[in-house]
């Protein structure tokens, strides 16, 4: 074995195994300059598309009292917001597929999105709760308990957690929790309208006191992640090798599943439920970068801000005069993306 | 294989027995459901003696009785027969079929198929019930076309079929999401029975389609029971024992698709019911035989049963799919731990 | 007792979608016998046997029973004619012995008549020739891999056809269970001349067991034939590419096939 090894792996190989994946440089550049493009488009575009003049009056807080100013303004709260809950989704996303060995885990998917809802939904309907802050924790909480009972569900079994198995349980798991909010949403009209929006995700209602609610949570998941990148790429071999390579797998899976769930449940206290985004950004990056979970997990959040910003415009775009919520887009772009991976795998893997 | 001098009547016992069982089972099931049916017509704000109730049904002029029974609780109780009925029996043949509990419309998308047509035309074209109906027949069997496209490849699998499914499912989700947000103020009580199927407000007019629909198919595919049951052998096998596999499986699937279509059509996706009978009607009947018509029943009970409930159990009247929902998603994540630990998945 | 039906396979090329894996076979079923199909693994001997009992579509040539094109036969009347035992046939959840076999039946029933006596007969033979009956209302579940063959063989004799093709019956089994399966597959033959085809893995058991044998490789026929006329080494070494040796099976005296790999033997370097 051991001379296999070193035989396979010429100075070329050992090379790629230091440093960036190919042309990662180019491709971190090109992600970059399409965040700009997006973020750009995201101040511009919309229900009244602002001239330039306007936009720059609006970025450098002059000229007050122009209504494009405002709405300028306005779109950077909510843009500055659209990138946070992106990055966020997209860390969330190859945390746990990363944890589960799993190409299809996503939040969405795995009904951890529909735990958060159910709790804020209660919170709503029983305790009149209103405020972003105290979503947060009823969504965490919400989120952290169906995530651990569906991989406890999926996990049961030969062969733990396969992604078929993942997959019923979030979905069934889902179905059922859904029933319960609408069991508790119907006798109540404030719930109902209160919840009717906040149920399809969106980031129209990203406020400055929101990101500020949002950026403690957001660095702290984004850190472990960071941190704990080296040894989840440890974990991809299979519990066994990541023992020998001095991973401790029990410990790193809690640590990686718990930043997962927080990225995502506060996302969803805050935005509402937003679907796919996890699994779509991951899958884009693992195909142009590579499975090297120390490039994987910044660029998937890159473009995890990049995908939910531009989908968050395009929904503008096809609103206009209103808008369609950021939910309803991701979950068609990325409903397709869950169609192609589950066509593309093997059997066998399913 | 000639015949030969033995006693027969032991193996012979054995399975007159599971039939006489399987008889005994669905007559009860009968019961059952005549029982709900005139507790839907009995029960109500006011309570009617039965022979009220017969004699405004015989088309006796009673007035209050004749408006509450023969307009509100007739339509809603045939409405909820019918369409439990068909949801059960399309349930049950997609999952014997497949060979999977889980592979039901349900899941697949199928309703879900069905009603983006039939929300379409309610919240955008404003057409008629007849329209509705012949859309949501439409949405389904494209769905279930596109499916099998999709999940055509190198070799079929139940699992990916499944996902592909539910990435379907999460799409057309996503479009009811956004007519019902985009449906004008007062269609939106319309549009929300397709988030959660109701019973609530059925016209005697919308549930001729279903009724007629359900009569035509129900027959055929009794009939078709024997050659269901070959199916669940497997591919290779139906077709060693005479079954034309590739016609009979469109045929079921056509009919059933029907079904669930104008069930879908008429009540909105009155959840987990077609998941839930063909396994309780397994598990009641025992397998002997091909369950369509116990897996009917259990459906028809189910919805009748959960509209009671959500009728009068609560100071709050819940739709009908909300019930079954609750009831039965336990159920489903109970299914999937039991065959995760059989290594079935 | 006997059969008189003539199965013939012409100018067969047969495959899935893209993939042509049978190149031109022609052959007869040898009647009231017990054939088997060898080969090395993927040279398509399963699927010969699969074009064989219609469940692949042949892309050129002919597949006949009794010079009428099978495809042409109403599926239950050739069902009654011909079985198929596929590789792995799926269970049923929760369903009882008696009633799996019972299932064999169908073709000779129609679509509104209920159980006939005969069908009771049938299944009752089919059991008690295959020595399940104590299994009789026990949910397959329960049973072990070689008496849940036993139980699928006695479906498919339920059937009561005059051919029978069966795809690797023994897979899986115990060499006890292999044997056992294969006598009584043995006294089907004998008893009612019932033609079977079988795909074998075993190469011994083969030989014993069967008295005609085709031999494929690549998709093409390389031989066919009585084991003692066909098994030779220098067939073994076409066929599986294996150095070997032949000597009479001591019990049976048909071939037995020692084979000869690089270590353990008696004079190494004469192989090499």
């Amino acid at each position: 074995m051991i001379r296999l090894k070193n035989s396979s792996s010429n100075s070329k190989k050992k090379q790629l195994d230091i440093h960036a994946p190919k042309h990662f440089s180019l491709i971190l550049v090109i992600g970059l300059i399409l965040l700009l493009v997006t973020v750009f488009a995201s101040l511009v575009l919309g229900a009244r598309v602002v001239s330039f003049q306007e936009l720059m009056d609006g970025l450098f807080y002059q000229n007050q009292d122009s209504y494009g100013a405002n709405v300028v303004q306005k779109r950077i709260s909510r843009t500055v917001f659209s990138l946070c809950c992106g990055v966020a989704l997209g860390i969330a996303g190859v945390l746990m597929q990363s944890v589960t060995r799993n190409p299809l885990a996503d939040p969405s998917i795995l009904g951890v999105n529909t735990g958060a809802s159910l709790f804020v939904i209660i919170g709503i309907t029983f305790f009149h709760i209103n405020t972003a802050g105290q979503y947060i924790w009823l969504a965490l909480i919400g989120a952290a308990i169906t995530a651990v009972f569906v991989f406890g569900i999926g996990s049961m079994g030969r062969g733990g957690a396969t992604p078929i198995k993942l997959v019923l349980a979030g979905a069934a798991t889902s179905a059922a929790l859904s029933s319960l909010v609408t069991a508790i949403m119907i006798p109540s009209t404030y719930a109902m309208d209160q919840f009717r929006f906040w149920q399809v995700g969106s980031v129209g209602s990203g406020s400055w006191d929101s990101i500020a609610i949002f950026i403690p949570f957001l660095v702290t998941g984004v850190i472990i992640a960071l941190v704990s990148a080296p040894a989840l790429n440890a974990l991809a071999l299979g519990d066994d090798v990541a023992t020998g390579l001095g991973v401790r797998p029990g410990m790193l899976r809690f640590f990686a599943i718990c930043a997962g769930v927080v990225l995502c449940g506060v996302t969803t206290a805050l935005a509402g439920p937003i679907g796919f985004i996890g699994l779509l950004a991951t899958h884009a990056m693992r195909l142009v970068i590579g499975p090297d979970l120390r490039f994987l997990i910044p660029m998937s959040a890159l473009a995890g801000a990049i995908i939910l910003t531009f989908s968050d415009v395009v929904g503008r775009l096809i609103g206009s005069p209103g808008e369609l919520e950021v939910g309803i887009i991701t979950a068609f772009i990325g409903a397709p993306i869950l169609i192609l991976l589950a066509k593309r795998s093997k059997v066998r893997s399913l | 294989m000639r015949k030969q001098t033995g006693e027969v009547n032991f193996i012979m016992e054995g399975m007159r027995q599971r039939r006489r069982r399987w008889l005994f089972v669905t007559s009860i099931l009968v019961i059952i459901a005549i029982g709900l049916c005139c507790a839907m017509l009995l029960l109500g704000n006011t309570i009617y003696p039965v022979n009220v109730v017969m004699r405004s049904l015989m088309g006796e002029e009673i007035t209050g009785a004749n408006f509450a029974i023969n307009t509100i609780r007739l339509p809603r109780m045939i409405t909820g027969v019918f369409a439990g009925f068909a949801f059960g029996v399309a349930g049950y043949i997609f999952q014997t079929m497949l060979r999977n509990p889980l592979a039901n419309p349900n899941i697949l998308g199928i309703t879900s198929g069905s009603s983006v047509a039939a929300v379409f035309c309610i919240v955008v074209l404003h057409t008629s019930n007849t329209v509705v109906s012949i859309a949501a027949i439409l949405g389904g069997l494209v769905t279930v076309i596109v499916m099998y496209f999709l999940s055509r490849g190198r070799s079929f699998s139940i699992g990916r079929l499944i996902i592909i499914g539910i990435g379907m499912q999460a799409m057309l989700d996503a479009v009811i999401s956004y007519l019902i947000l985009k449906s004008a103020q007062q269609d939106i009580a319309a549009a929300l029975r397709w988030l959660s199927g109701s019973l609530n407000g059925s016209k005697m007019t919308e549930a001729i389609p279903l009724v007629m629909l359900v009569i035509i198919f129900t027959p055929i595919l009794l009939v078709l029971g024997k050659q269901l049951s070959m199916l669940e052998l497997g591919e290779q096998m139906a077709t060693s024992l005479g079954v034309a596999t590739d016609k009979m499986r469109v045929t079921l699937i056509i009919s059933s698709v029907i079904l669930i279509a104008i069930a879908t059509a008429t009540t909105g996706p009155i959840a987990f019911v077609s998941f839930l009978a063909g396994p309780i009607a397994n598990r009641l009947v025992g397998v002997s035989a091909s369950n369509i018509l116990p897996a009917g029943l259990v459906g028809a009970i189910l919805v009748l049963f959960a509209d009671l409930i959500g009728q009068f159990a609560f100071e709050y009247r819940f739709p009908v799919g909300v019930i079954t929902g609750i009831l039965g998603a336990p159920y489903l994540i109970y299914l999937i731990i039991r065959m995760n630990r059989k290594g079935e998945l | 007792m006997s059969n008189t039906h003539v199965f013939r396979v012409d100018n067969l090329v047969s495959g899935y979608e893209n993939k042509t894996i049978i190149h031109g076979i022609d052959l007869e079923i040898p009647r009231n016998k017990i054939s088997v199909i060898i080969g090395a693994n993927g040279c398509g001997k399963s699927t010969l046997l699969k074009t064989m009992a219609k469940l692949i579509k042949p892309t050129e040539g002919d597949v006949t029973l009794n010079g009428k094109a099978i495809n042409k036969y109403p599926p239950k009347q050739l069902a009654r004619i011909l079985g198929l035992l596929p590789q792995s046939p799926v269970v049923p959840e929760g369903i009882t012995v008696a009633d799996l076999v019972g299932r064999g039946r169908f073709p000779h029933q129609s679509l509104f008549s209920g159980w006939s006596k005969k069908d009771y007969e049938a299944v009752e033979e089919a059991m008690e020739f295959m020595n399940i009956k104590e299994f009789a209302d026990l949910d397959i579940d329960e049973l072990s891999g070689g008496q849940r063959q036993r139980v699928w063989i006695a479906m498919a004799l339920a059937q009561q056809t005059d051919i029978l093709f069966l795809d690797e019956p023994t897979t899986f089994l115990d060499i006890t269970y292999q044997v056992e399966i294969l006598d009584l597959l043995t006294n089907l033959n004998r008893k009612f001349g019932t033609t079977i085809v079988m795909v074998l893995h075993d190469i011994n058991l083969s030989a014993r067991y069967a008295d005609h044998i085709f031999a494929v490789k690549s998709g093409k026929l390389v031989a066919e034939g009585k084991p003692t006329d066909v098994l030779t080494a220098d067939l073994v070494k076409t066929v599986f590419d294996l150095n070997c040796v032949v000597i009479p099976d001591p019990i049976s005296d048909t071939p037995l096939i020692i084979p000869k790999g690089r270590y353990h033997v008696k004079d190494e370097s004469a192989t090499l």
